[in-house]
């Protein structure tokens, strides 16, 4: 009997211990009931960077959530032994405390990794929890209940949020698209909870990039996701997965992704079931013609070294129907480009060709006609009709002279093509190979060709020097500050442009003659004064001749970084102008820089005693020639008689002298 | 004054048979003189072709400069090697004339020592180079015999023309050369002078050398090589000798003073052989070729092309 007693003794003590072990500890805590003391009061807020935040903790939330059971110091543990009223802020709820699995997910995240390097936008677990009044996530009252979750992560990966706009994340209207999806109309139209939501392919606390190996919907892992709900989906894709393949070498198929896309996955580019095996069936036959009577033979080769090798016909050709025995049948539209490469797509609307084509006009070019329709090269492929040296025979099929684009062409531009062969764009590219070398597509971009009058157009005047300006930057610079720049000269007057004094297609190297010797010609289509004059003296009348080794515009006034000559900055100003000159005359002063290089004798004027010692000389000129021409003028009577008279005096006396030898006739006889 | 008493004078005023006398005497005529009147020395002769070739290249060189509007022009500087090869032929060119110039006046300033002649003589004497009031007076016989209002004057040793010729060439000179060496060490001369006295110099430059070139080969070929009765030219500049007959009928006065004072005997020369004769000519041809060129693309140059 003691002995029981003893035994109940003890564990009575036991129990007693172990039930009042905390109460110690329990009693030097913070009460819930001290804390809402104070949170309790709805009225109660502080401020916090300057925005009023409201400290109300409700009390009924708190007590149904699932951390109801817990004391406000277990997650605000900063809190333990303090005095109250505390007056600093909190230190922020560490949840990893308990839910440490989650956190560390959560710490290798995205998001984790965002908030490590302070990003004010990352998410903590309160963003998508809450905080006082979390319920299990099972409950539908819950703010990451499969319901809500589109929601919580939309609120910051809607469109026009901070998110989506500031950060780089690829894919757009991923809210809407989502909610278009099959995913998205089962789960919010028909209140499907098992249909897949945002966290069911990215996870709730691992979010990473697709291009982290280790993401879920990672190209390698992405299969193992979408499985985890349409299990037996391979045996949809019998026809390109071959067995299990999908599932062990999924890098080495297509990706769910490739076809569905993510976020609207309803929108699949071909019918499910349909494969390149089924259309060779019929397109391997060479003798399979069109009713127009083409070939519609599909050389499966072409494809093999193209750009478009990993994707299958259908997903081009999209109107097949599987189910018919010829899928193919339903095919309306000719192939779509714009499916995958849509922003391309809408720069091709917006072009003359896709502006044309839409008007359906024949000569418009569509994408297949530069690229290619099965044997797509991408541009860096030398093979490639896109490839940079292969580009301009490309527009050349049709902006050639007499081709048929060229034809229809009514602006100034002629001999596009030869012309740029010939200039240092097309030398450098087709005789030194330089593939850096400025193509068509580098000034006129390869999609959105505008004719140069369209004001959106790169090579519209106003956007020339930019696009120059692309390989060109420290030209584009100077031009920028020069007085020809359309943001230092306020003007309605015509502006120059690279292209007004370099051309468009026939640009020609600055260093060689021709330039040299044009450049006068072509400062003087706006400056028609000044190149005349210009002309008048020495520097112009060498250049008149032929040579460039004289000073030419550019070599005083500058080329790219003119100014007018009373700026500080010009060449001329009165502080550079000696320095200019001894660019050629090594030992100029400022005297021998007061020469006038543009000066006329025709302007009295301007140039008074040029004017004078013109007409002064010219006066002498005219008057010695006028004495010495009437002079002249009355000799002649008077000495075509005295040449008569010889020639009478020299018959006479040849005459006299008959019978004489002739040799006398020659000899010093200066008559004749 | 033996000659006007001489029995064929026409209505021109001058001797005519004279002239075929010296033909004759090639054939041995006893009273008619073989030998030919030396007109000017050796040195003259050699500096009088260095005039043409200097003038000639200068006038080239230069008038593509000043006429660089025209076709012709690039293609002429470019037979020249270029403008810069072209400008330095042009001031070699020039450098030539100086030295003609130089050589000129040592050679008279010798000649005057060996002749012993005072400079009063030298200066104002009848063979002086220098205007003097006959020359006045033969101008204006010379008008009148244009008009027919007198006979020709008797000319002496230089006619006023010639020496018209003589001193717009020293004229020239000084005025084209002087403005040459402005341009051509401008930095030099802007010590001195404002810059926009290169302009000047250039106009005067280009203005004096246009009158000389347009002197020289129109004016200066039609008084002494395309006088009708001397078409197409006159060679005594460059053999130096002069037929007998000619001295006698254009310049009576000098054979006068000659005769009198009995020295002509020492001025007489036998002719020059033919070889000299026919080089003289070729010469003489190809500077009057290109000065007629010239001044055909002169003509053109201000006529059509002016700008």
């Amino acid at each position: 009997m003691k002995r029981y007693a003893v035994t109940a003794a003890i564990v009575w003590l036991l129990c007693a211990v172990s039930l009042a072990a905390p109460r110690p500890i329990a009693d030097q805590k913070v009460s819930n009931d001290d804390c809402l003391a104070c949170h309790g009061d709805k009225s109660m807020t502080t401020k916090r960077g300057g925005r009023t935040v409201s400290l109300f903790v409700e009390q009924k939330k708190f007590g149904g959530s699932v951390h109801g059971s817990l004391s406000c110091t277990n997650c605000h543990a900063d809190l333990e032994g303090k005095e109250l009223p505390h007056s600093t802020p909190l230190a922020k709820v560490n949840c990893g405390n308990c839910h440490s699995d989650e956190a560390q997910q959560h710490a290798k995240s995205l998001h984790g990794k965002a908030i490590a390097k302070g990003d004010s936008l990352a998410p903590r677990c309160v963003n998508c929890h809450g905080n006082h009044d979390i319920v299990p996530v099972k409950d539908p009252r819950s703010a990451v209940a499969p319901l809500k979750v589109p929601f919580v992560c939309g609120q910051c990966h809607r469109e026009g949020t901070p998110v989506q706009m500031n950060r780089s994340i690829e894919q757009h209207n991923i809210l809407e698209n989502y909610s278009e999806s099959i995913h998205g109309e089962g789960l919010l139209k028909k209140g499907l909870v098992v249909a897949a939501n945002c966290a069911s392919c990215h996870t709730a606390h691992s979010i990473l990039p697709h291009t982290d190996p280790n993401s879920s919907i990672n190209r390698r892992n992405i299969a193992t996701t979408c499985t985890k709900c349409h299990a037996n989906i391979e045996q949809v894709h019998r026809k390109t997965i071959r067995g299990e393949l999908w599932e062990k070498q999924s890098n080495n198929l297509p990706a769910c992704v490739d076809c569905h896309q993510p976020h609207k996955v309803r929108n699949v580019f071909y019918s499910q079931g349909m494969a390149d095996a089924d259309c060779m069936r019929c397109h391997a036959n060479a003798s399979l013609k069109s009713a127009d009577g083409r070939s519609m033979q599909v050389n499966l080769d072409d494809l093999g070294g193209s750009r478009h090798v990993k994707v299958a016909c259908s997903q081009c050709h999209s109107e097949v129907n599987a189910s018919r025995v010829r899928p193919c049948e339903t095919i309306t539209k000719k192939v779509d480009c714009t499916a995958c490469h849509e922003a391309i797509g809408q720069q091709y609307v917006l072009s003359v060709h896709g502006k044309l084509h839409a008007q359906g006009d024949a000569n418009a070019p569509f994408c297949k006609d530069c690229h290619g329709a099965h044997h797509v090269l991408g541009k860096h492929n030398p093979e490639s009709m896109t490839f940079a040296t292969n580009v301009p025979d490309l527009c050349a099929r049709c902006h050639r002279e007499g081709q048929k684009a060229a034809v229809r062409y009514t602006g100034a531009q002629h001999e596009i093509v030869s012309n740029y062969n010939e200039s240092i764009h097309g030398k450098g590219l087709l005789k030194s190979g330089l593939t850096v070398t400025a193509t068509c597509t580098s000034c006129h971009t390869a999609h959105g060709e505008l004719p140069a009058s369209d004001p959106e157009s790169t090579v519209n005047a106003k956007n020339v020097p930019n696009t120059c300006g692309t390989c060109h930057h420290g030209i584009e610079e100077q031009f920028l500050q020069s007085v020809h720049s359309p943001t230092q000269t306020k003007t309605d007057a015509k502006l120059p442009t690279c292209k007004d004094c370099h051309s468009a297609h026939s640009i020609n190297r600055t260093d060689k003659d021709q330039f040299k010797l044009g450049i006068m010609g072509t400062c003087g289509k706006c400056h028609e004064k000044i190149a005349e004059t210009y002309f008048e003296t020495y520097h112009g009348k060498v250049s008149r001749l032929g040579f460039t080794k004289t000073a030419k515009c550019y070599d005083c006034h500058g080329a790219h970084d003119i100014q007018k000559v009373t700026d500080p900055r010009s060449h001329l100003s009165r502080a550079n102008v000696v320095n200019t000159c001894k660019k050629c005359h090594s030992d100029a002063t400022r005297r021998f820089a007061g020469y006038l290089t543009h000066a006329t004798h025709h302007d009295p004027k301007k140039y008074p005693f040029l004017y004078l010692t013109f007409w002064g000389m010219t006066a002498l000129l005219i008057g010695t020639f006028a004495i010495s021409g009437l002079h002249t003028l009355l000799w002649f009577p008077r000495a075509f008689q005295m040449r008569r008279e010889l020639r009478e005096a020299e018959a006479r006396a040849a005459a006299d002298e008959h019978g004489n030898d002739e040799e006398s006739e020659e000899g010093k006889n200066g008559g004749k | 004054m033996a000659v006007s008493e001489s029995s064929a004078v026409g209505v021109a005023g001058y001797e005519a048979p004279q002239r075929l006398s010296a033909i004759a005497g090639v054939k041995g005529h006893a009273a008619v003189e073989r030998r030919e009147f030396v007109r000017f020395a050796p040195l003259y002769r050699v500096l009088h072709a260095c005039m043409i070739v200097s003038f000639l290249t200068l006038a080239l060189t230069g008038l593509s400069l000043k006429f660089s509007y025209t076709a012709w022009a690039p293609k002429l500087s470019r037979l020249f090697g270029g403008f810069e090869t072209a400008g330095y032929v042009h001031r070699f060119a020039a450098l030539v004339m100086f030295g003609t110039v130089i050589a000129h006046i040592v050679g008279l300033v010798r000649q005057k020592r060996r002749s012993g002649a005072s400079w009063k003589t030298v200066l104002l004497g009848p063979d002086s180079l220098l205007p003097t009031k006959q020359d006045g007076r033969e101008f204006v016989a010379t008008v009148k015999w244009f008009v027919g209002l007198g006979p020709r004057p008797e000319y002496g040793r230089w006619t006023y023309w010639e020496k018209f010729d003589y001193f717009a060439v020293f004229w020239g000179i000084v005025v084209i050369g002087s403005t040459g060496l402005t341009l051509w060490f401008p930095v030099f001369f802007t010590r001195f002078v404002p810059g926009p006295f290169i302009n000047i110099a250039t106009i005067i430059h280009s203005d004096e050398a246009l009158l000389a070139t347009g002197f020289i080969f129109t004016v200066h070929f039609f008084n002494t090589h395309l006088r009708p009765e001397k078409f197409p030219m006159d060679t005594t500049i460059f053999t130096g000798h002069m037929p007998l007959a000619e001295l006698k009928r254009d310049k009576p006065r000098e054979y006068a003073a000659l005769m009198a004072n009995g020295e002509l005997e020492q001025h007489l020369e036998e002719p020059q052989p033919e070889i000299v004769v026919k080089v003289v000519r070729g010469f003489a041809w190809t500077a009057l070729t290109i000065g007629f060129c010239v001044v055909v693309w002169i003509v053109y140059a201000m006529i059509f092309a002016y700008r």
